[in-house]
């Protein structure tokens, strides 16, 4: 195929289709870039150091300096005594009794994410917890955990946390806010709280519920609004539609055969979602079910990671998804408002016929985004398709409070409006950065006499505030959570709180004058249902047992509210960042740095479009655009996205805080301002022009690129029955030969491999950052990520198959170091850092290496990582900006961000906090140190220890690896195997299983297998 | 003008050229035998304590179990070090006024922790794990040194990573108790009891006696090898995998 000039280096979107058309068979494509192929992404590939600073740059007499001084400093490397601190042995005075020093414990707790529980284990060295697990009782976790939750770790020791009560920007105390308290509440006495306001976020606790309920109760002229961001009303409201009440639907995907996703990214968000991944891809494990495949067809605007995993996709605007819904439920002979949809008609009779195939057994889910008639629509067709009380379940209302939060929030802002609020309480939450622009929170919060936000950062809102107050960590505090079925958790403290903090029960108790501590509210609100032991035998199970509500049998009774009209010309649709939600995780650097979904943006948010929307612009990836919606102007970098909506402009929520931490604070532009109450989840009339110049992202997507060999397999259903292997046609097979040593293991131990099957994984980064929480992996930083120095020792590659419009399948593919038999890293060492171990491991020995590097550049898999910097020492570089590195494009912004309140100690400085979250196991790399996947090898070490002592042979599935246990999907297996029985051998023997870059002979021990869609044999998509 | 170099001059020319040649190597030799003496090691160097406890009067003279203080030693890593409880077990009894024991009652009565001195110490980078050794066999004294000797505790061995690998490479030449071995006191036993069998008088081994002083440095006599093959292999101890980098580095 004949390249296209390029002029200067751009993109070509219509030489790229050319080629992509133009392929005979099958081809999986990582980037535009990659298959455009410019000059530019070449230099890029091939450039060891790219956006270096020459050598030649340095001046003689500083190249003279330099090399002196590290002469100087290499002898004194192997001396250590005389120049070291005598180091201290610390015991206890009366040391606890379940507490064997060496010795991790774990507590079962739950962790609110968005106000609903997910059930936790949590990690213990010495009182100090370092990492978290999921609950394997829990209903949700089912043992599996989010990079949320993984990250919430980091989020208790970030040193940017609110630390002191704060009246204004001037430290003082909790007695000091107690009297002003007092003084306030006595006026409120006469009127019977008629000027007290409190805004929360969603509740799901029932200790919180209840005390807000006693305090109304003691002031019953008070108001309790609440407001998310991003929240359910659409699912209450629809519900109300439909039922005439709130119920909380849950979902069984085990039973399901069909799925129809109306914009649901059910898979990796939402409450539910690790349970509903699970369960999905139960149905969908091959060499478990025999040969059967559930089906999902994903009706989408946004590409999300379940879109990636449906069998059908189409890709549309947000506001026209409704016309699907109003289709499929005439389809079934509900009547609905039909309206000309952008998809086929044939096609979806065919999806309706599918449904009605599986009538009983199928799933129409609509998406949280989506308007309440949806969800209204999709309960009666759940209904008519018979899958209530078999895979669609009801029962009774999760969460407490306002039903509607955005009348809520309307409510308190016409009540501030109005001057009538005296004081308001802001438990959580930031109102004033998340609430719709039109409401105008921030001047309006003045009005009120007394503000006080209770919150876990000084944030926008604390800014406004009168009063801010610290609020502790969830593993800090007392207090219980529901799950997304309503099971009841409890919450235990794993750690004293760090700071002045207290958790949102014991703020509220103290307006109605109860001083108890968490812990005695929480017992005597247990009283009686808890009573003696049950109360620690729910503690220790991390659930109370029997607390599931029953579902109901119910019955559409209600009219359909009418559908929003879709949006003509362009629609910006706003979207929750897959990491940083609404913003509240921005401070979280291991969440800042994690690639998102599908576009593997870091730190930054970008403005995504589709490549055809681009080319009209004649805008390419990275190039400055100006957003201008509702009167606010947003500029950013543009991210163009296959399989986006054409005339769509997607921006993520949650970035470009002003205020709130060190971390957040810079990264990305703010959506909000540009969100009205009118149009939370899409809008009209937005204008996108091209800007000056470039907007550097920082991108993983082009980092360590695979130059196109065979290393994704997946086909079809179909495709597997005739061919189990799902073999590409033209796979070159080489001869059986190899350069490297052939190390035959004579040797009678376990030999340690691992599978992970594409089928089941969604991608969602999870094991990314359960590893880099097990392993200690420092955040490098949005400069350091631009020149791919990313330190993550798992990433997951994204692959696109077919048009750069709507590729036909997106597969994801997490890979690590596959702990080659035949390393080529090992030969090439000339220190003998990197060498196999006898259990078939490729060890990394830190103190052995010395950073020659050559070891990552003969690795053919691109899985090794380096130190460029000490990183692991210089967390505080997001805290202060220490370094100066010129590289062109990126703007170094000097920001000196002042967080009130803070004082740095000994104990509460940055670097002192964030070694509390280390894991003691594993060793701390320095500056100039080859870093990689060791297959959690202080696990096995452990593992093997334990059994040893016990006389045993370690047993199949006992070792569990970080990444292996957070994956809620079970996509990753490790174990031994030389154990024909073991589930790895079982796996390794399944007729998909193949090798990365077989060819190379270089025998991993990881194996994938390959993924297979089962797409409705009577539609061509 | 009278000549600056005398002919001796020629003399110290060449001896500076030879000593200037060998001076890398001295500063070499010299770097690396600091490295190795106590000066850095602190071998056998007792190190001054908060409190100067004495492990022969508590071991030898009292014959105190090692895992009375130590009490992880058999299931954990670490070894672990005594609660200040566990020293008022005894002193709030006897010795209630010594003003050695001064600070052992602060702390108690403060509820702060005594800071002792780290003795013994792998770097950062070693994940040496207690247990495992203690269910082998391996006696305290084997690392520790003569601990029932020690009135200030010092270090019985520099633990250099070459040190460690002399029994790694051949666990034969240092395996001689059967943890197992009931009808001998149990070889678990015995890593801690060793003392006892001295103060009862009875007979010692050449080996025991050579571990009590510890100066047992592993045994070439083949019977004794025999001996460490078969607890080898009722032990289920993979050789080859004890010198895998990954078993103590990761």
């Amino acid at each position: 195929m004949e390249v296209k000039e390029q002029a200067q280096g751009r993109l070509d979107l219509d030489s790229i289709r050319e080629k992509l058309s133009g392929q005979g068979g099958k081809r999986y494509w990582r980037s535009l870039e990659q298959v455009a192929d410019t000059p530019e992404f070449q230099n890029w590939l091939e450039d060891e150091f790219p956006h270096r600073r020459s050598l030649l740059e340095i001046d003689r007499r500083s190249m003279l300096k330099v090399m002196g001084a590290s002469i100087a400093l290499a002898g004194l490397a192997g001396c250590r005594g005389p120049f070291l601190d005598q180091d201290k042995a610390v015991p206890y005075v009366k040391q606890p009794e379940e507490v064997v020093p060496g010795k991790p414990l774990f507590y079962a707790s739950a962790m609110p994410v968005c106000g609903y529980g997910v059930g936790v284990l949590v990690e213990q060295h010495e009182g100090r917890p370092t990492k978290i697990e999921g609950n394997p009782d829990h209903p949700e976790a089912l043992g599996a955990s989010s990079a949320a939750m993984q990250a919430s770790i980091l989020s208790m020791y970030d040193p940017d946390r609110m630390q002191n009560v704060l009246q204004g920007t001037d430290i003082s105390t909790w007695e000091e806010f107690g009297k002003v308290l007092k003084k306030a509440l006595a006026d409120q006495k006469a009127t019977k709280g008629a000027g007290i306001r409190i805004l929360t976020e969603t509740v799901a606790s029932p200790l919180m519920a209840s005390a807000l309920n006693d305090l109304l109760a003691e002031y019953p002229s008070a108001t309790w609004h609440s407001w998310d961001p991003v929240n359910r009303d659409s699912v209450r409201m629809g519900a109300k539609a439909a039922y005439g009440k709130v119920v909380g639907t849950t979902y069984d995907f085990k039973s399901a055969k069909v799925v129809v996703s109306l914009d649901s990214d059910f898979l990796v968000t939402g409450p539910g979602s690790l349970r509903y991944s699970r369960d999905f891809m139960d149905g969908r494990r091959l060499e478990v079910t025999g040969g059967e495949m559930n089906r999902l067809y994903q009706f989408e605007s946004f590409p999300t990671l379940t879109g990636t995993g449906a069998d059908h996709r189409w890709a549309m605007k947000s506001s026209e998804i409704g016309s699907i819904a109003a289709y499929i439920a005439n389809g079934l002979g509900i009547s609905a408002d039909g309206r000309p949809t952008p998809v086929d008609s044939g096609v979806l009779d065919k999806v309706i016929a599918d449904l009605q195939a599986n009538a009983g057994a199928s799933i129409v889910v609509p998406g949280d985004d989506q308007p309440a008639a949806v969800h209204a629509l999709c309960h009666a067709i759940n209904e008519k398709l018979g899958n209530n009380d078999k895979t669609v379940f009801h029962g009774p209302r999760v969460d407490y409070g306002p039903e509607d939060q955005l009348s809520s929030i309307r409510q308190l802002a016409d009540a501030l409006k109005a001057k009538k609020v005296d004081l308001l309480l802001i438990l959580g939450g930031n109102p004033v950065y998340d609430a719709p622009a039109d409401l105008d929170f921030a001047n309006l919060l003045v009005s009120a006499k007394l503000s006080v936000h209770h919150s876990a950062y000084f944030d926008e809102t604390s800014k406004v505030c009168t009063w801010s107050l610290p609020q502790s960590h969830y593993l800090e505090e007392w207090g219980d959570v529901k799950a997304y079925d309503g099971t009841v958790s409890l919450i235990q403290p794993i750690i004293a709180p760090l700071f002045e903090s207290k958790s949102h029960v014991e703020v509220l108790r103290e307006f109605v004058g109860d001083a108890r501590s968490g812990f005695d509210l929480l017992r005597s609100a247990y009283g009686s249902t808890l009573s003696g032991k049950a109360f620690d035998i729910a503690l220790n199970a991390g659930i109370i047992a029997n607390s599931t509500p029953k579902s109901v049998a119910i019955s559409v009774t209600g009219s359909f509210p009418s559908l929003p009209a879709p949006v003509e010309g362009v629609e910006v649709i706003f979207r929750e960042d897959p990491n940083l939600f609404d913003g509240r995780y921005a401070n979280s650097g291991w969440l800042q740095e994690l690639p998102k979904a599908l576009s593997k943006i870091t730190w930054d948010n970008a403005i995504h479009v589709s490549p055809k929307m681009a080319q009209s612009l004649g805008v390419q990836s990275e190039d400055e655009v100006i957003l201008e919606l509702n009167g606010a102007t947003a500029k950013s970098g543009v991210w163009v996205m296959p399989g986006h909506p054409d005339d769509v402009v997607t921006i993520l929520l949650g970035s470009g805080r002003t205020v709130g931490g060190t971390i957040a604070v810079g990264a990305g532009f703010n959506a909000y301002p540009m969100r009205r109450s009118e149009s939370l989840s899409w809008s009209g009339g937005g204008k996108l022009t091209k800007g000056k110049g470039t907007f550097p992202l920082s991108s993983v997507q082009i980092h360590h690129s695979m130059e196109g060999r065979d290393i994704v397999r997946s086909g079809t259903l179909e495709e597997w029955r005739k061919d189990p292997t799902l073999t590409p046609e033209n796979k070159h097979h080489l001869p059986d030969v190899s350069m490297y040593p052939d190390n035959v293991f004579n040797y009678d131990g376990p030999q340690w491999g691992m599978t992970i099957d594409l089928n089941t994984c969604i991608g969602c980064g999870a094991c990314v950052t359960a590893c880099q929480a097990e392993n200690n992996i420092p955040v490098v930083g949005k400069d350091q990520v631009k020149r791919g120095r990313e330190l993550h020792w798992i990433r997951i590659d994204r692959y696109y198959v077919g048009g750069p419009d709507q590729p036909e399948e997106t597969v994801n593919q997490p890979v690590m170091c596959v702990h080659c038999e035949k390393a080529p890293c090992e030969p090439v060492c000339p220190v003998g850092a990197t060498v196999h171990s006898h259990e078939g491991l490729n060890q990394m020995v830190y103190n052995r290496c010395v950073g020659t590097r050559y070891c990552s550049n003969n690795c053919p898999y691109k899985v090794r990582r380096f130190n460029y910097l000490n990183y692991v020492d210089n967390q505080d570089q997001f805290m202060v900006k220490e370094f100066d590195h010129p590289s062109p494009g990126i703007p170094m912004t000097d920001k000196k961000v002042i967080i009130p309140g803070k004082v740095t100690s000994e104990k509460t400085h940055g670097r002192s906090m964030l070694k509390m979250a280390q894991n003691p196991d594993v060793t701390m790399r320095g500056r100039g140190i080859m870093e990689k996947c060791t297959y959690c090898v202080q696990r096995i070490n452990d593992t093997r220890i334990e059994a040893k002592k016990q006389g045993r042979d370690i047993k199949d599935g006992e070792i569990v690896v970080a990444c292996q246990q957070a994956c809620s999907t079970g996509a990753i297996v490790f174990g031994n195997v030389a154990d024909k029985d073991s589930k790895v051998s079982k796996m390794r023997a399944d007729k998909r299983s193949y090798l990365l870059l077989e060819e190379l002979n270089t025998r991993p021990r990881t194996s994938y297998l390959g993924r297979v869609r089962n797409p409705n044999p009577e539609i061509t998509a | 003008m009278p000549q600056i170099f005398k002919p001796a001059a020629n003399y110290i020319a060449r001896g500076s050229l030879v000593l200037g040649l060998l001076a890398p190597l001295i500063v070499g030799y010299a770097v690396a035998a600091i490295s190795r003496s106590p000066v850095n090691t602190k071998l056998q160097v007792p190190i001054n304590q908060p409190v100067p406890f004495s492990h022969q009067h508590h071991v030898w003279e009292l014959g105190i179990d090692c895992r009375y203080c130590h009490t992880a030693v058999e299931t954990s890593a670490e070894a672990g070090f005594p609660a200040t409880e566990t020293c008022m077990s005894c002193h709030s009894q006897i010795w209630t006024n010594s003003p050695l024991l001064g600070p052992v009652r602060e702390s108690y009565e403060t509820d702060t922790p005594i800071k002792w001195n780290k003795v013994n110490k792998v770097p950062e980078f070693v994940y040496f794990n207690h247990s495992i050794h203690i269910t082998r066999g391996i006696s305290c004294n084997t690392c520790h040194g003569p601990m029932q000797q020690q009135h200030i505790t010092y270090k019985g061995n520099a633990f250099q990573m070459q040190w460690c690998l002399e029994c790694h490479r051949a666990p034969e030449r240092y395996l001689h108790e059967d943890a197992h071995d009931e009808a001998h006191g149990g070889g678990r036993q015995r890593v801690f009891n060793l003392y006892w069998k001295i103060q009862s008088g009875k007979p010692l081994s050449a080996i025991e006696r050579k571990e009590e002083k510890g100066e047992f440095r592993g045994n070439n006599g083949a019977e004794f090898k025999d001996k460490g093959r078969e607890l080898i292999k009722k032990y289920g101890v993979k050789v080859q995998q004890l010198s895998d980098c990954a078993v103590c580095h990761h």
